[in-house]
C-alpha cells in the first residue's frame, strides 16, 4: 500500500516537474519546502560582548535533534553561500519547536551570522547530525571551554526539563567571569540543583587545563569534552572521552602543492603548484569526466571536501570546505580532498 | 591582425573578466533569486488563468481571451525559464555562489532535452568548436545549410519547410541535437533513453495531467499548453538562429584553429557571433543571448553582467579592427532567413572565411 501511495504521488509530483511542488510552496513560505531546509531568525540575544544566541524556527523538513547535536548553517556571504557548524543549545523537549544556536563573532561567517543577521531572515539548515549526545549515565562529566558549552547547554536543558538532574560535574574555561556564556542560566540550575556543580576556571588568572581541575573520581564518570583542539590534546591519555571539536584547513602563505586525495578512487598523489588537478587525476589513473579543458564548459567539476587549491587564471585560492572547483584549471595549493 | 595585437587583445579581455568576476556579490544573487521567483509565480499564475478560463466556456471572445492570456503567461516563463534562468545556469554561471540548487550540477530545466546532455552538446562541444565547420554540430545542425562551404545535396531544396517545422517543434530539436544522424544507433542509445525519460515527463506534465485536473475541459487546457509551448519554441529559435547565422558572420576551418590560443580562441569567439539589439525586456526575454558575442567570449560570467561588458568588448573590437556584428533582430533574423532560403539552391562552394 505504501509503494501505491508513494507511487501516486510520484505521479501527482509531475505537475511541477522538472522541479518538485515543493518549489512552489517555497515561494509561498521557505518553511513549507520539503526538498531543501531553512530555518527563519526569530530572535537574537547578545550572551557576552562576542556572542549570540539566534533563536530558528525550523521549516518542515527538519528532524527532533538529540541533545548535543549540531546543525550545519549556510548563510550568503556577498552572495556567496558558507556554511558552517554550530551546536545546538537548546533543547529538543522545547515546546514551541524552536531551536537556538550560539555564534561567537569569530571569522568571517560566525561574525556574519553573530552581527548581521537579523529576525525575518532565512538561513539553510541541514538536519541535525553527530554523536556527541545526551547520555542517561547517572554520574556524568563535563569539561568545557568558551562556545565549547553549546552542546553541553542542550544537555543540562533537557535535563532542567525533564526535572531530572543526573549528579554532574562540570569544569569550565572561560577567560573571565564575564566572558561565560549562558553564565546567569548556569547559576541558576546551580541554585536550583545540587546534584549539578559547577566550577568556572577563569584563564586569565589560573590558566587552562590541568588534571588537578577534575573532580577524583573523573575516572567513573561518563566524560564529555567541548572545546578548541588545545584543550582536547591536555585530557589525561587513555580515558574514554566523548569529544567534540571543528577543524578548518589553514591558508598557505605561498604557492605550493601538496598531497592530493582522490576519495572515490581511494588514492593518494603528489602534486605541484602549477599541475591542474584534472592532470593529475589522470595521471593517477582516474578517468575524470572532462570537456573544454580550459575552464569554460564545467564538465570536470568537482566537489573539493577540504584543503586548499589555486585557480591557475585568477592566482584566487580557494578553501571553503564543499565548494565544486573546476579541475581543469585548478591547482593543489596545500593538501587538498577531492570528490573524485 | 598580427600575432602581437591579438595576444594584447587577448589580455584586454582577460583583464574584463578577472574583474567583473572580482566583483560578483550579492547584487547578483539578489538578481538571478529574485528571477528564479518571479518565473516560478508566473508560471504558476499562467496555468491558474488558464484554469480560471473554463467556467467561461461558453462566453465566447471572453474565454478565449482569459484562456490565451493564462497560455502567453505560461510561455513567457518558460522562456525565461529556459534562456535566461536554465541555459545561464547550466553554463556554471552562477556556481559560484555555492548554491546547492541554482548549480549547473543539479539544474534540470523545463525542455524535453536533458540537462546533462545539452550541457555535453552546447557547452562543450559547439563552446569549444564554435563555427568550426565540421566540427560544432550547430553549423546547421547537421540539417540546414548555412553557408556555402557545406556541399549541396538535392534535400537542402526543403530547407525552407523543415526549417520553418524546426522552429515549431525547437525543444525537440535541440533534445536530439546530440544525436548523430550518421552514427550506428547502438552508440546512441543510452543518449535517447535519457531523452525518452525527460521527454516522457514533460510531456505528461503538459499534456496529460494539467489537461486531466481540467476534467470536461481538458482539450482546452491541452490547447493553451501546447499554445504556451509553441510560444516557447519559436521565440527561442528565433533569438538563437540569429546568435550564429546573420549575414557577416565568420567560419572557420578545422586547420584554421590548429594551434589556436586562448587569445585567438576568444577572437574566433567575436567573429563567429552576433548580437541583437534591444532594450532590457529584450535582453531579458532573449536570456541576454542577444550578447551572444560576450556570452561566447565569457560563457561562465553571469548573464545580468553581459549588458554592461558589451560596450567595453565592443570599442576594443573597434580599437582592434576585429569585425563586431550586431544589429535590429529584423535584420539578423531576416538575414538568416534568407540566407536558409538562398542555400536550399546549389550555390558554388566557398572555402570558409576568416
Amino acid at each position: 500500500m505504501a509503494t501505491l501511495w508513494s507511487r501516486l504521488n510520484d505521479v501527482a509530483g509531475l505537475v511541477a516537474t522538472p522541479l518538485v511542488p515543493s518549489h512552489y510552496l517555497a515561494i509561498l513560505n521557505p518553511l513549507w519546502a520539503t526538498h531543501t531546509l531553512e530555518g527563519r531568525v526569530e530572535q537574537t540575544r547578545d550572551e557576552t560582548n562576542d556572542t549570540r544566541t539566534l533563536t530558528l524556527r525550523p521549516g518542515r523538513n527538519w528532524r527532533r535533534h538529540l541533545p548535543g547535536q549540531h546543525v550545519r548553517v549556510g548563510v550568503a556571504i556577498d552572495g556567496r553561500r558558507v556554511v558552517r557548524t554550530y551546536s545546538i543549545s537548546s533543547s529538543p523537549d522545547r515546546d514551541d519547536g524552536k531551536i537556538t544556536i550560539t555564534v561567537k563573532a569569530k571569522g568571517p561567517a560566525s561574525t556574519f551570522l553573530a552581527r548581521n543577521v537579523s529576525p525575518g531572515q532565512y538561513v539553510s539548515l541541514s538536519r541535525p547530525e553527530g554523536d556527541f549526545v545526551l547520555s542517561e549515565a547517572p554520574r556524568q562529566l563535563f569539561v568545557t571551554a568558551g562556545s565549547g558549552i553549546t552542546p553541553v547547554m542542550s544537555m543540562l536543558r533537557t535535563f532542567e526539563l525533564r526535572g531530572s538532574m543526573p549528579d554532574v560535574a562540570h569544569v569550565h574555561y572561560a577567560p573571565t567571569d564575564r566572558d561565560v556564556i549562558f553564565g546567569d542560566e548556569l547559576r541558576r540550575i546551580t541554585d536550583r540543583y545540587p546534584a549539578y556543580k559547577l566550577s568556572v576556571i577563569q584563564t586569565r588568572e589560573r590558566g587552562h587545563f590541568n588534571p588537578g581541575h577534575l573532580p577524583a573520581d573523573w575516572e567513573a564518570r561518563r566524560f564529555f569534552a567541548c572545546g578548541p583542539e588545545a584543550l582536547l590534546e591536555q585530557l589525561p591519555p587513555g580515558a574514554t572521552i566523548e569529544r567534540y571539536h571543528a577543524k578548518r584547513a589553514a591558508i598557505p602563505r605561498d604557492a605550493r602543492g601538496g598531497k592530493v586525495h582522490l576519495r572515490m578512487s581511494g588514492l593518494e598523489v603528489g602534486a605541484d603548484a602549477q599541475t591542474p588537478l584534472l592532470v593529475v587525476a589522470e595521471r593517477a589513473g582516474v578517468a575524470a569526466a572532462h570537456g573544454c579543458r580550459m575552464g569554460i564548459c564545467h564538465t570536470c567539476d568537482v566537489t573539493m571536501q577540504s584543503g586548499c587549491v589555486r585557480d591557475l587564471r585568477t592566482g584566487e585560492l580557494v578553501t571553503e570546505p564543499g565548494t565544486r572547483i573546476q579541475p581543469c584549471v585548478c591547482a593543489a595549493a596545500g593538501d587538498v580532498a577531492l570528490d573524485l | 591582425m598580427n600575432e602581437r595585437a591579438i595576444e594584447e587583445l587577448g589580455k584586454e579581455l582577460d583583464a574584463i573578466e578577472a574583474e567583473v568576476k572580482a566583483s560578483l556579490g550579492e547584487r547578483d544573487r539578489r538578481y538571478i533569486t529574485r528571477l528564479i521567483r518571479i518565473q516560478r509565480g508566473l508560471a504558476l499564475t499562467g496555468r491558474a488563468v488558464i484554469f480560471a478560463s473554463l467556467p467561461l466556456v461558453s462566453s465566447g471572445a471572453p474565454f478565449f481571451c482569459v484562456l490565451a492570456s493564462g497560455a502567453v503567461m505560461l510561455g513567457i516563463a518558460k522562456i525565461l525559464e529556459n534562456m535566461e534562468i536554465g541555459h545561464n545556469v547550466l553554463h556554471g554561471q552562477w556556481d559560484w555562489m555555492n548554491d546547492p540548487e541554482i548549480n549547473s550540477r543539479v539544474w534540470e530545466w523545463d525542455n524535453v532535452c536533458p540537462s546533462d546532455q545539452w550541457k555535453h552538446s552546447h557547452n562543450v562541444v559547439h563552446h569549444t568548436w564554435t563555427n568550426v565547420i565540421g566540427k560544432d554540430r550547430d553549423v546547421g545542425y547537421d540539417v540546414l545549410r548555412v553557408t556555402d562551404a557545406q556541399p549541396w545535396k538535392p534535400a537542402y531544396l526543403f530547407q525552407p519547410i523543415y526549417n520553418f517545422v524546426l522552429m515549431l517543434f525547437f525543444e525537440w530539436g535541440v533534445a536530439f541535437h546530440d544525436i548523430e544522424v550518421d552514427r550506428p544507433l547502438s552508440k546512441s542509445k543510452h543518449l535517447l533513453r535519457g531523452i525518452a525519460k525527460k521527454a516522457t515527463r514533460q510531456a505528461v506534465k503538459d499534456y496529460v495531467l494539467w489537461p486531466a485536473l481540467a476534467g470536461p475541459f481538458f482539450f482546452w487546457v491541452l490547447a493553451a499548453n501546447v499554445i504556451a509551448n509553441l510560444i516557447r519554441n519559436v521565440w527561442a529559435y528565433t533569438i538563437i538562429f540569429c546568435g550564429h547565422f546573420p549575414e557577416g558572420v565568420h567560419l572557420f576551418t578545422e586547420k584554421d584553429v590548429e594551434g589556436e590560443t586562448r587569445a585567438r580562441f576568444r577572437v574566433r569567439q567575436i567573429m563567429g557571433s552576433c548580437n541583437i539589439e534591444g532594450g532590457r525586456l529584450f535582453h531579458l526575454m532573449s536570456g541576454n543571448l542577444s550578447h551572444q558575442i560576450e556570452h561566447h567570449l565569457f560563457p561562465d560570467l553571469p548573464s545580468n553582467r553581459y549588458p554592461e561588458i558589451a560596450p567595453r568588448v565592443r570599442a576594443l573590437c573597434a580599437r582592434y579592427g576585429v569585425p563586431y556584428n550586431t544589429g535590429s533582430l529584423l535584420r539578423q533574423f531576416g538575414t538568416t532567413t534568407l540566407k536558409i532560403w538562398r542555400l536550399s539552391f546549389p550555390s558554388p562552394r566557398r572555402p570558409a572565411i576568416v
